[in-house]
């Protein structure tokens, strides 16, 4: 027996995926023009699925920090904090990120994969209780194993159901953890956090939040999902991430509980791998400081967001959620579906391809994400190519029929 | 509540995993859920929510894996419905 043989099923769909055009899980990025076009294949394209929600990744003044630090830090940190020691510029961080989010604390973890794996591991424990909605990522799900509690999925959003659970689940002998994501990564929809809250505050559990798609892009200051809410105060716990608004990699997360430090020697997933280096701290800093000074960032990824999710509604193309940084489209069957994604590319658009069981229900969609840095006739020139895509999905529809 | 009759529950049960199998598919107590109806970790997981949300229990995730067959969901409700009467 070979030790792949257990990826038999893996290897067969991959298989199948890669007949049918370009590597939707492997694809080379050529080269970069900003953040929004790239060359792909050959092709200049323009990207509609890089979460970089504000564009920063190409800021001026972002680059020149990452630079500087590397000139006198160095490349690497190479090891841990709680081994190699923390840099002066990882507590500067921790305390903007804190006074950013308005938050009494913060961690920095290396990526955002790990924030979630650490907080989630360290705050629940074996007699523990974590309730989960059920279109929970991929870290909150590792990070829910490693914590060794008992897991329990309410349904999508679904704050009623999350009670009823609460109510059969009384737990004396432990604590029950509620985890939610702020905006949900595949459909694009929004948490339903005042009822989530209201659940929580009558049961007497704790909340966390991750808010990693929605941070720069919901509430006046742009902390996330539950600042536009005003909520924020019933929220024990928000989980976060640099990859994605603040353009660079890594993650957070922020408290006012007095012993959340705690977690620097609890939490695994911070203990035992390299700090974020040098660069990468610097960079995300000099975005926190932008995204805090320039609210009209936020203003320009909502316009975006808005025309790009009105003219795909009038070419016809089911979105799954109202206008938001991430605009998914729903297509019938994976056939369809990766077939469109290969078209997209040859006309010059890149999105994400999102399949069962990778998406939640099942469904197969086109993810898009809208981007701050999108100029307006990017936004038309993508428009325009959907618009030929929708008159080769009714062609390629009844060819599938006749077949 | 009185305890669940196993042939009913198993009948109940069956209705509810037909709707995840492959049209027509044959089910029985030794019926493998992953490789004679293709539910693969994913689908058991919204299989079991649509049980739960029938019977009014809780089935933590941590308990599926040890699911192989429909009489070990079968018998993992009826242990769940017990504990609750």
């Amino acid at each position: 027996m070979d030790i792949f043989d257990k990826h038999q099923a893996l290897a067969q769909r991959r298989g199948q995926l890669l007949g049918t055009g370009a590597d939707p899980f492997d694809l080379e990025i050529e080269a970069l023009h900003g953040p929004c076009e790239a060359t792909i294949r050959g092709r200049r394209t323009i990207l509609v699925g890089t979460n970089n929600y504000l564009g920063l990744t190409f800021d001026p003044d972002c680059i020149e920090a990452g630079c500087e630090a590397l000139r006198r830090f160095g490349t690497g940190t190479t090891g841990s904090r709680i081994a190699n020691g923390t840099y002066a510029a990882h507590r500067a961080l921790e305390a903007e990120i804190a006074a950013f989010m308005g938050r009494a604390r913060a961690i920095v973890f290396t990526t955002g994969y790990q924030a979630n794996l650490a907080t989630i591991s360290a705050l629940a424990g074996a007699k523990d209780i974590v309730f989960v909605d059920s279109d929970w990522h991929a870290s909150i799900f590792d990070g829910c194993r490693l914590s060794g509690a008992t897991v329990v999925r309410f349904r999508h959003n679904d704050p009623e159901d999350l009670d009823r659970r609460l109510e059969r689940n009384p737990n004396p002998d432990g604590c029950r953890l509620i985890v939610v994501e702020g905006l949900y990564s595949m459909l694009g929809d929004v948490a339903r956090l005042r009822e989530i809250v209201a659940v929580k505050k009558r049961h007497g559990a704790f909340l966390l939040v991750d808010e990693a798609h929605s941070m720069g892009v919901f509430g006046d200051k742009g902390r996330g999902v539950a600042e536009a809410q005003g909520v924020e105060t019933e929220v024990d716990f928000i989980v976060g991430t640099f990859s994605k608004s603040l353009g660079a990699i890594g993650g957070f997360a922020v408290s006012d509980h007095p012993r959340f430090d705690l977690l620097r020697v609890a939490a695994r997933p911070y203990m035992f791998t390299a700090s974020p280096g040098p660069a990468t701290i610097a960079t995300v800093r000099a975005a926190l400081a932008k995204i805090a000074a320039h609210p009209e960032l936020r203003a320009r990824i909502w316009d975006n967001a808005r025309r790009l999710h009105a003219g795909l509604t009038a070419l016809g193309f089911a979105l799954a959620a109202p206008p938001g940084p991430i605009l998914s489209i729903r297509l019938p069957d994976e056939r369809t579906t990766v077939f469109a994604w290969n078209r997209l590319l040859e006309l010059g658009v890149y999105v994400n391809l999102a399949l069962p069981p990778g998406t939640p229900g099942g469904v197969c969609l086109l993810r898009g994400s809208v981007s701050a840095a999108h100029t307006t006739e990017q936004i038309d020139r993508v428009l325009d190519r959907f618009a030929r895509l929708a008159e080769e999905l009714g062609r390629f529809a009844a060819s599938v029929a006749a077949a | 509540m009185s305890k669940p009759d196993p042939d009913r529950l198993l009948a109940e049960i069956g209705e509810l995993v037909a709707r995840f199998a492959p049209p027509g598919a044959r089910l029985g107590r030794e019926t493998e859920l992953q490789s004679d109806l293709s539910i693969d970790s994913v689908a058991a997981m919204d299989l079991v929510m649509e049980i739960e949300e029938r019977y009014g229990i809780d089935v933590p995730v941590n308990e599926l894996a040890d699911l192989v067959t429909l009489g070990d969901l079968v018998d993992l409700v009826a242990r769940r419905l017990g504990e609750r009467s």
